[in-house]
Formats: C-alpha cells, sequence, structure tokens
C-alpha cells in the first residue's frame, strides 16, 4: 500500500506544485473516462509538463513498483483510462504543442495532449490535413488514438491511426526514451511501432508522434439514400463496393437512430425509413460528380426509396451533422445509452441485426445502430435507466451478447473503441488461452512488473475460466446455431 | 495449375521435431528472395506445397490465402474481379508467395499511396516456436482487441513463426493508369516540381528516377491527365505496363550492376550527401545505390538524413544487412522472439546476427 500524502510529497519534490493533484475533492474529475460507468479514485494524478518529466515519473513509479494508468483527453469509450486505485494517473494533457509542420514532407510533429482536430486546423493553411477523424475529433487527443489506434468515418480509405503515424517517440517503464520508426516509410528491425499502435498505454508511454498529412480534397459529395428493408441497404453497401467505388465514407444508420438524430439537429432524413446510407466521394472536380452519379444509380438499382445528393457545402454538412451527432441524439431519447463497437463481415448485417433486436426485445431494452457500413465496424447504442435497479447490468449483459455474437460471425469485440476494462470478458470469447498467454507474454518483454495500466485489455487465464463458466452452460456455447470461425 | 493444399499437420510437426532438438529450420516458400537478408543456416522447411486461396470476398475488399500461395495465383484471382493487392509486392523472378511477400515486408512502386504488408495485413494463423498455430487479427477492416501481434509479423524475416495464413485488404484496381514523364534535369531538379504535384493531390501510384529520366504513374481518367499535362508541363506517355512490372521486380537494366546493392529508406524530401547515381523511387522515400564504398559510411550518411540502409544484394551476406538498432530496442526485439521462438529454430540470424 502506498500512502497518498507521502507520495504526494515525493512528487512535489520532484514536479512543479500545479503538477500534482492529491486532494480527494481534486481527484474525482479523473475517477473515469468516456465510460462513466466504471469510477475509481486514483491514489495521485500527474499532469507533468515535458518529456523529461515523465521519463522521471515513470523511473521512480517503477523503482517503488506503483502501477501508472495514462490518460489524454478522457474520451475513451472502454474505461482504458479507468484509475488504478493504489496508481498514478498520468495525464499528458499538458504535452500539447504542434511542434513542427512539415510541407515538404507532407508530415507533423506533434505531442501526445495535442487534440485530434487541432493538427488539421494547424494543417489547411498549408492545404493539408489529418485524416482520421474519429466522431469524439474536437475532444480527443492524438496520444489517446494512438493508444487505441482510432479510427472514424473515413477509415476505409484513409485508414485507421495506424496508417496515418509516422514516428513515435516512446518512454519505458524504467524511464528510457526510445524512437520507433521514423520520417521514411519504414524503419529497421521488427515493426514495433504497429505493437505500440492500439496497444493502450500497456507497453509505453507515448510523448510524442510524428503523423502523415494529406492533401485537402479539391472537393467532396455526398449522397443521402433511404432504404425500406436495412438488409437492402447493406446489399447497396457490397454493390457500390463491388462496382470498383472506394468511396471516402460510407455509413448507415437504422430507424431509431434517424429519428433521435433528426430530432437533434434537423440534418433533413427521411424519419419513415428503415435505414439510411450517407455516401461521400471526394477528389478533383470532373471526377466527383462522375462517381456520384455512378453511385445514385447503383443507390437505385439497389433498391433505395429515395436518393438525394447534397445541394451545397451546407447541406453536405448537415448530412454529416446528423451522423456525427447520432450518440449524443440517442442520449435525448434515453436517460442513459451503451455504445457497443464490434466489426462484423459486412455481409452478414442483416442476419446480425435481426439477432440484435430479438435480444432487445428479450432484454426489453431499445437499441439504436449506426454503422461504419464501409469497413463493417457495428455502433449498437444500448437505452437504459440507470436509475432503474438492475437495468445498467441488463445492459452490459446485452452488450456482452452483442459482442460474442460479433465474434461468432467472424467479426471482432471491438474496432475502434479498444478493450479496456469495459470488454475484458469478451476478449475470452474472441482468443483462445494459447493466444492470451502469448499477449501477457508479449507485455512482460516492455513492462516485466505489469505496472502500466494494469489489468486492462487482456485478461488473465483465470478470469477467463471463471468467465467460461459462467456462460457456457452445460458445455453449450452462445450461438450454436452459427458456424463456428 | 493452383494447388490447393493445407500441410498445417506436416508443418505443425516439423517444428515440434525441430524444437525438441533445438534444430534450426530455413523457412522457404519459393525461394524468389533468398539472396535477401542475412545468409542464415538450418534444415530448409518447404512452406510452398501448403497453399490455396482459402476465401475471397470482393464486397468485402479482404482475401484470405495460406502463405504458401503464389503471389501470381492471388493476383490473377483479383483481377479477375477488378481487385489488386494495394501494397504491389515485387516477385523476383517471377516468383514469389504471399507469405514471403509479407514475412519479407517488401513492397512495390505503389507503395507510399498504396501502403506497406504491414498496413494491409487484417489477421493471421501463425504457427508458433512451440507448435501453437495461434490467430490473431481477423479478416475485417477494423480490430483493436488484444495487441495487433500479426502485424508485427510483416518485415519479420520469419524469425517469429510460420504464417500459415493471411487475410489482407485488397482495394478495387484504378479503371485507368496512365505514365507522364518530366524533363527537368537530375533528380534535385526533378525534385520540387514532383513535390508540386504531390502536395496538390496529383493522384500518383508510382514514381521513378534516375539520371536525367523521371517518370510518374497516375491513376485517373484522361481528362485529367490533359489537364495535369497542361498545368504542370509535363508529357503524357503511354501507360508503360511493363516497364513498372520490370521497376518492381528490379528487372531493369539499372539493377543488373555488380556491386552491392544498397537500399536507402529516407524522408522523401530529405537529401543525403552524395554525388553517386541512384534510382530514386517512392518520390524519394526510397533509393537504390550500387556502391562498394564501406557500409558504416552509407549507414552514416544515411541516418544523418533521418533515414536507414540496407544491404539487399550482393556484398557479404554474413556480415550486417539490416541496419543496427539501438540497444534497447534490439533487447525488445530479442525478447519477442523469446516469446514465439524459445528455441530459437526459425531462421536463426537471417534478420539480425544474434537472433
Amino acid at each position: 500500500m502506498h500512502d497518498r500524502q507521502t507520495l504526494a510529497g515525493e512528487f512535489r519534490r520532484m514536479l512543479p506544485e500545479e503538477c500534482v493533484i492529491y486532494r480527494e475533492e481534486e481527484l474525482i474529475p479523473y475517477e473515469c473516462d468516456g465510460l462513466s460507468a466504471y469510477r475509481k479514485v486514483p491514489l495521485i494524478v500527474l499532469l507533468p509538463y515535458t518529456a523529461e518529466q515523465v521519463e522521471e515519473i515513470l523511473r521512480f513509479c517503477h523503482q517503488r513498483q506503483i502501477p501508472v494508468v495514462p490518460r489524454g483527453s478522457g474520451t475513451g469509450l472502454s474505461g482504458g483510462a479507468l484509475p488504478h486505485e493504489q496508481g498514478v494517473l498520468l495525464s499528458l494533457a499538458r504535452l500539447n504543442r504542434i511542434l513542427q509542420i512539415d510541407r515538404e514532407n507532407m508530415q507533423a510533429r506533434v505531442q501526445p495532449g495535442v487534440r485530434n482536430l487541432a493538427v488539421s486546423e494547424a494543417a489547411r493553411p498549408l492545404g493539408l490535413y489529418y485524416a482520421p477523424d474519429p466522431s469524439s475529433q474536437i475532444a480527443c487527443s492524438i496520444g489517446g488514438n494512438v493508444a487505441e489506434n482510432a479510427g472514424g468515418v473515413h477509415c476505409l480509405k484513409y485508414g485507421l491511426t495506424l496508417h496515418n503515424v509516422l514516428q513515435l517517440t516512446l518512454i519505458t517503464i524504467d524511464g528510457e526514451r526510445l524512437t520507433l520508426g521514423g520520417g521514411s516509410l519504414d524503419a529497421p528491425g521488427l515493426d514495433l511501432l504497429t505493437l505500440i499502435t492500439g496497444s493502450e498505454g500497456m507497453l509505453g508511454i507515448v510523448v510524442e508522434v510524428l503523423v502523415k498529412l494529406l492533401p485537402i480534397p479539391q472537393q467532396q459529395q455526398v449522397v443521402l439514400a433511404a432504404f425500406d428493408d436495412i438488409e437492402t441497404a447493406g446489399n447497396a453497401v457490397a454493390e457500390i463496393i463491388a462496382r470498383g467505388i472506394l468511396p471516402a465514407g460510407l455509413e448507415m444508420m437504422d430507424n431509431l437512430s434517424i429519428r433521435a438524430s433528426e430530432d437533434f439537429v434537423h440534418a433533413g432524413y427521411p424519419t419513415d425509413a428503415a435505414a439510411i446510407l450517407l455516401c461521400e466521394v471526394d477528389g478533383v472536380d470532373a471526377e466527383v460528380s462522375e462517381e456520384i452519379s455512378r453511385v445514385r444509380e447503383i443507390l437505385q438499382q439497389s433498391g433505395a426509396t429515395e436518393v438525394r445528393t447534397a445541394g451545397d457545402d451546407e447541406e453536405r454538412v448537415r448530412f454529416w451533422a446528423g451522423r456525427k451527432n447520432a450518440f449524443p441524439a440517442v442520449g435525448r431519447i434515453s436517460p442513459d445509452y451503451y455504445c457497443m463497437d464490434g466489426t462484423i463481415p459486412r455481409r452478414q448485417l442483416g442476419r446480425v441485426l435481426k439477432m440484435i433486436g430479438e435480444m432487445s426485445k428479450r432484454y426489453g431494452l431499445r437499441c439504436a445502430n449506426v454503422f461504419h457500413a464501409g469497413d463493417g465496424n457495428l455502433h449498437p447504442l444500448i437505452l437504459y435507466d440507470a436509475n432503474n435497479p438492475g437495468e445498467l447490468e441488463q445492459a452490459e449483459a446485452f452488450g456482452g451478447e452483442i459482442l460474442e455474437l460479433c465474434v461468432a460471425v467472424g467479426g471482432t469485440i471491438t474496432g475502434e473503441h479498444g478493450v479496456g476494462m469495459e470488454k475484458i470478458n469478451q476478449m475470452c470469447a474472441q482468443f483462445r488461452d494459447e493466444e492470451l498467454e502469448t499477449f501477457h507474454q508479449v507485455k512482460r518483454v516492455f513492462d516485466p512488473l505489469t505496472l502500466l495500466n494494469p489489468g486492462k485489455a487482456i485478461p488473465t487465464l483465470n478470469r477467463c475460466a471463471e468467465f467460461g463458466a459462467m456462460h457456457v452452460h452445460a458445455g453449450k456455447l452462445r450461438f450454436p446455431e452459427l458456424e463456428r470461425f | 495449375m493452383a494447388a490447393d493444399r493445407d500441410c498445417s499437420e506436416t508443418l505443425r510437426r516439423a517444428v515440434l521435431d525441430a524444437a525438441g532438438e533445438s534444430r534450426p529450420l530455413q523457412l522457404m516458400g519459393h525461394g524468389s528472395k533468398a539472396f535477401y537478408g542475412r545468409a542464415c543456416l538450418g534444415d530448409p522447411l518447404s512452406l510452398a506445397e501448403h497453399s490455396g486461396i482459402i476465401s475471397y470476398e470482393p464486397t468485402e475488399l479482404v482475401i484470405t490465402a495460406r502463405g504458401g500461395t503464389a503471389l501470381k495465383e492471388i493476383e490473377d484471382a483479383l483481377r479477375e474481379k477488378g481487385q489488386m493487392l494495394p501494397f504491389e509486392p515485387p516477385q523476383f523472378d517471377g516468383k514469389g508467395t504471399i507469405g514471403g511477400a509479407i514475412a519479407s515486408g517488401l513492397s512495390g512502386p505503389r507503395r507510399p499511396w498504396g501502403g506497406a504488408p504491414r498496413d494491409l495485413l487484417l489477421g493471421m494463423k501463425l504457427l508458433d516456436g512451440r507448435g501453437q498455430i495461434l490467430r490473431f487479427g481477423g479478416q475485417v477492416m477494423k480490430n483493436v482487441a488484444g495487441y495487433d501481434l500479426s502485424r508485427l509479423m510483416a518485415g519479420a524475416m520469419g524469425t517469429l513463426g510460420i504464417l500459415l495464413e493471411v487475410s489482407i485488404k485488397v482495394l478495387p484496381k484504378p479503371p485507368q493508369e496512365h505514365t507522364l514523364m518530366l524533363s527537368a534535369g537530375d533528380w534535385a531538379a526533378a525534385r520540387p516540381l514532383l513535390h508540386k504535384m504531390l502536395i496538390e493531390g496529383v493522384p500518383v501510384t508510382a514514381s521513378y528516377s534516375q539520371g536525367e529520366q523521371h517518370k510518374l504513374r497516375l491513376a485517373c481518367s484522361q481528362q485529367r491527365v490533359e489537364q495535369i499535362v497542361q498545368r504542370y508541363g509535363v508529357e503524357a506517355v503511354d501507360h508503360q505496363v511493363d516497364f513498372w512490372r520490370a521497376l518492381r521486380d528490379q528487372q531493369l537494366d539499372y539493377f543488373t550492376q555488380k556491386e552491392p546493392l544498397w537500399r536507402l529508406s529516407i524522408p522523401p524530401a530529405a537529401d543525403i550527401d552524395s554525388k553517386e547515381q541512384m534510382l530514386y523511387e517512392w518520390s524519394g522515400g526510397v533509393r537504390w545505390l550500387f556502391s562498394a564504398r564501406p557500409g558504416s559510411e552509407i549507414r552514416s550518411r544515411v541516418e544523418n538524413a533521418g533515414g536507414h540502409a540496407i544491404l539487399f544484394r550482393n556484398g557479404d551476406r554474413s556480415g550486417e544487412i539490416f541496419h543496427p538498432l539501438h540497444p534497447r530496442l534490439a533487447d525488445m526485439q530479442k525478447g519477442l522472439k523469446q516469446v514465439f521462438d524459445p528455441e530459437g529454430i526459425f531462421n536463426p540470424g537471417r534478420h539480425y546476427p544474434d537472433y
């Protein structure tokens, strides 16, 4: 057991006074991240200004065997930055400078606390932007994006965080600073940069990131299509891809999310549609117009009941506003909602949504679905009321069942939000013991004492054994009717 | 005739036997990249028989194939549906397997715009040095469950395990590609124009510069090409499919030289202190240099420019081939080797001398 007062004293000798937060009332704002159902008060919060201070903090924590939980902007949705009661919560929020924008090499060097959108804003005068755009981009930090390998609505064409990061400066748990990757397109040795990206702060602390910038497309255009059946909408997506079109964005919403969004932002969505698709094309003027007319034709042939092209940029932004505000919109129609993040092979969409519909009846909880249709990433939003005893637990059980369904149809329990604390049990459904054990061994290569974000992302084999005992009734797996992948 | 064979069990037994005796194995696909990497000892273990496309869903943009599947077979299947492997893997001597392409981490001319093997790799089934068959990643575009261990295998030179199956993201093949010629003197003189075109969003999919010859490959409509020709004062020529393939497979005359061939990977706009002739690809991000100068001298010049150098062909294959690592990174690498291959049986020494 570490004593809060004593430790605070030691950290205050190491860091400026305002960098050490230890009074109980000041610790409360840090007790959760974007997943507020999980809360813990950390022992101490540290807010260093520099990478050198991060080195010093880590060396100290390593020596004293104090757990360290890193945190960016705290917008994560899987409890990855849930504090450790006996540990330090290390906020990178003050490492928030854009260090360089290199127009010639089309790169930006930033600190981890820089907000995602701030990079594009800084690059805009040079005609460049940073492609990954998670919905939380006005608030979320680049460091957090790296930790989660964040996605967004333009991944299909422009990739995930991983595809847009060139170099990371990492501080190991014992305080050594290392450079992974570089300004060139590859680096010598094993590709540790890919391993660190998406590792949820379990392997080291990122203190600097070199990202790739792209030219801002000359033209963007979006088509909205309405469908009276969600499976027809899914088939239309497959048809667009089959015809060789790679849209910049391809999003789907079901009726409940359409209605919630329409009430909230008045995007002009058809509220009687079973599903809508938003398909964005970007490039140069002539080519965009040509591709848009092909997309319209495909959508019409695929059974859309209505196809609308945004008349001007204002309408385009409005079409997107509905989608980008889907989560808060759902937040308005229910006291609480629980956001899931499974990915499925797109062809399974109809079946998965049908089964989610059945689960919804069984649990007695409504569920709105928004879908990054281009890359199969499904976000069911389970509506519940935490004030009703037992409803949160029901929502969690419902969510868990959805994720296990995603695995059963050949997908994954998390496409872009991370495992964190939230999906740790479902990891047991996706991976076998040998694979989990390999993950633990990899962790120990970087962090032999398991001090970095302990207990997150990778379940212990014991935990899985207990979880399995709970879930496998009479030796039967869930969804026995499905072929296992 | 495409073979479709699952040899997982045979390979697993071969690995268990070798591990039991701590006997090294040299993993071999078609052997088209046998020249690449450090020379290593060990009993050859052929992986080429373990082949066949397991699933290909054009509308999902994903192909899954056994590691020994010929790149040609994959390319043919994709072409039929108007798709392609975006990293344009080289096929030296017209051969190569998908497992070898991933393990070597090598990409062709499209790399800066289409991605590298590690970017396109979605998941895999790996046979590790304990004889375990492990699945990492998946067959979907987005997957952040667990550490991304499948991508770690890209470029690991087969030192961590056997790639039994790989799932790869594919993309639509551009309906039209065109070749442009820039006449602008040498590389230093041509570079500003090339970079201007890139920043202004010209849809480049490959670049080549050697001496005073500069070519670009574009993916766009004929009409757009005409606009580009006018705007930048460049010349459009025939598409030259064969030229770009020869560049990819190093069949151009430039590559027939006998001196050690160095692959220099540096930030595209960086200058290297060198008077020697080089061939430039990836808008300057990769440069090919034939040189008998000491490796240490070449490496330090490239390092000063923010890059690294690989002794790609020829020269002393038992010496230092890949760029030396920071000691701590080398330790981490050895630690990872220990996780996947505790007996050290897979391609020992092929990547770095000590693992």
